[in-house]
């Protein structure tokens, strides 16, 4: 019998064969933190005694949600964490540097790694063929000490993705329409496994949308086999050396297998306040939007911004409806910076930001105030994410945020391709 | 030990459970747990006593991946969560910081009643009804975690990760 995807890099850390449902110890190759999760794993770190992290070049405390500090109890957590990285070697990735799950996928993460995060949205690593899962600080804590951790061998759902993906239809509305499928308990716990024409097709910035989001259906995982796109993303980065083919074998054994026929799909909008509330956006009526947010871990890259970019060229924004823009890592930024592609969104009236977790944590650069309604590209949707519990907040593609600018409510943005 | 129920809904995330506009709180714990559940129940901190649980639907603890969720329900005195499901990041922080999270069909509870947790029975009696709810067993691996008092406690005991697999 073959092996899934997850078996297989869990096999090769926990040394040994193991199968779906069974409990390993396994070696991890990176472990993270951020400055919300960060302060509280450093702390368990001290507390277990270990002076010293396992592999202080593969463990990083990104400050990338207070990204710069709002507020000085948040600066005082960033102290912490610059003489915590001093004190134990490990690596810091300053304010400004980029969202982690960002920065890791440029940087670091190779097909066939396990990676801890202590933030749910790791989970984006799966789109290099990363077993990348989101974990609390302490389970992160013990993984920067130990350099490992146990984890339950996840049952792998197959999701088999057929056809032409139609204009203005991205990733973005591939996972939208995942969640509002099997719902946001639908993987609990379980693997996905995203297979087809479609995601063979898929560049890695899409690969990473729907991995990010994979979480948002419970699951512990959403992995990619790697192929040509994720060879020539990490020779983008400087490290072709780091490409190694991983798949599953054809014979492994699924849970189930779940197909969509992506010629159907629509752009799709997940309502508030869950993410699997979703409905295509023939059907979302009339939404007035006070904000929309482009950016975060989910939709923050280059390919994304140049999506909306391209549909704004020279429009104006809504007179009632203000645009925030967050690049999702420093080198984003400035790729958008050299090519246009920022110039474009800011003389259309859009506003930017640092990279950064910004708004979407409900933190900073963007708060929703009583009422309000925001068209966010970010992967969570719930009650009071944004800030106020009264606020509403939508999620679509960076091509529906675009649209919805320029009309103030949400809007289908194939009328502008 | 008997405590009262605190009944919540399906769906509940851990930004329900903790805003994440409070992080600038999570290293003052005592001042971050007065704002648990804020919006769904104002005030808990207030009403809520020691020994008390939570008894939620399903999907409780879904969303982000905060700890400090499962340490301000139990800095603020709960014994235990019932849920008819949990998400997974969080159901393993309320174990790694020896809280129990118990799967069970928790329409068997209401509001206010007066309930008490065997846990190695696998068993919840309901004293306001007269009823006891059995439920399936904590898996071995959660619950060596706690009754090692949490994971930082097991490492600090073994120096390693030593479960018995």
């Amino acid at each position: 019998m073959g092996m899934t995807l997850a078996e297989k890099i869990l096999s090769e850390h926990a040394g040994k064969k193991v199968r779906a449902g069974k409990i390993a110890v396994v070696n991890t190759d990176l472990a993270y933190a951020q400055d919300g999760t960060g302060p509280l794993a450093a702390r368990k770190i001290e507390e277990m005694g270990f002076e010293k992290v396992f592999n202080p070049q593969k463990t990083i405390f990104f400050l990338d949600h207070a990204s710069p500090s709002p507020k000085f109890e948040l600066s005082n957590d960033h102290t912490f964490l610059r003489q915590i990285s001093e004190k134990t070697g490990c690596r810091i990735s300053d304010v400004g540097y980029g969202i982690s799950h960002q920065v890791v996928a440029e940087e670091e993460v190779k097909p066939g790694d396990v990676v801890i995060g202590a933030d749910s949205h790791t989970c984006t690593g799966g789109a290099l063929s990363a077993f990348a899962t989101g974990v609390g600080s302490t389970d992160a804590a013990v993984a920067m000490a130990l350099g490992k951790i146990w984890l339950r061998i996840p049952e792998t759902i197959r999701v088999v993705v057929k056809g032409k993906l139609p204009d203005g239809v991205y990733g973005k509305d591939i996972i939208l329409h995942l969640i509002g499928k099997i719902g946001a308990a639908g993987a609990t716990y379980k693997a996905l496994e995203f297979a087809g024409d479609t995601i063979e097709h898929l560049e890695m910035a899409g690969r990473m949308t729907i991995a990010n989001m994979a979480v948002e259906a419970g699951a512990k995982v959403g992995l990619f086999p790697s192929d040509e796109i994720t060879r020539n993303w990490l020779d983008r980065m400087g490290r072709p050396g780091d490409f190694r083919k991983m798949a599953s074998d054809s014979d492994a054994l699924y849970e189930k297998v779940i197909e969509i026929d992506a010629e159907t799909l629509q752009p799709t909008i997940a309502c508030p306040h869950q993410v699997d509330n979703t409905t295509t956006i023939d059907r979302i009526g009339d939404v007035k939007v006070d904000q929309v947010y482009l950016g975060t871990s989910c939709n923050g890259r280059l390919e994304d911004l140049r999506i909306a970019a391209s549909i704004l060229k020279g429009k104006k924004i809504h007179p009632k409806t203000r645009v925030i823009v967050t690049p999702g890592s420093r080198l984003v930024y400035l790729e958008a910076l050299k090519d246009g592609t920022m110039e474009t969104l800011i003389q259309a009236g859009a506003l930017a930001m640092p990279p950064g977790c910004g708004a979407c944590v409900g933190l900073h650069e963007g708060v929703l105030g009583d009422g309000e309604v925001c068209l966010a590209t970010q992967p969570r949707n719930f009650k009071g994410r944004m800030g106020s519990p009264n606020s509403f907040i939508y999620l679509g593609s960076p091509a529906v945020a675009a649209a919805t600018a320029i009309e103030g409510r949400i809007t289908d943005p194939r009328k502008y391709l | 030990m008997r405590g009262k129920v605190w009944k919540f809904g399906d769906a509940i995330s851990t930004d329900h459970v903790i805003p994440g506009r409070y992080m600038y709180l999570r290293s003052n714990l005592p001042e971050l747990a007065k704002h648990i559940f804020e919006y769904e129940k104002p005030n808990f901190s207030g009403m809520v006593s020691p020994g008390d649980f939570i008894v939620a639907g399903h999907n409780f603890g879904q969303g982000s991946s905060r700890e400090h969720a499962a340490i301000v329900i139990k800095m603020n005195g709960i014994q235990a969560v019932f849920a008819k499901s949990f998400a997974r990041i969080f159901y393993r922080n309320c174990f790694n910081n020896g809280l129990p999270a118990v799967i069970c069909d928790t329409e068997k509870f209401s509001e206010g009643e007066e309930i008490e947790l065997f846990l190695d029975q696998g068993k919840i009696v309901n004293h306001s009804r007269n009823e006891t709810i059995s439920f399936i067993s904590i898996p071995p691996v959660m619950r060596q975690i706690l009754n090692d008092g949490g994971l930082v406690e097991h490492v600090k005991k073994y120096g390693d990760i030593k479960l018995d697999l």
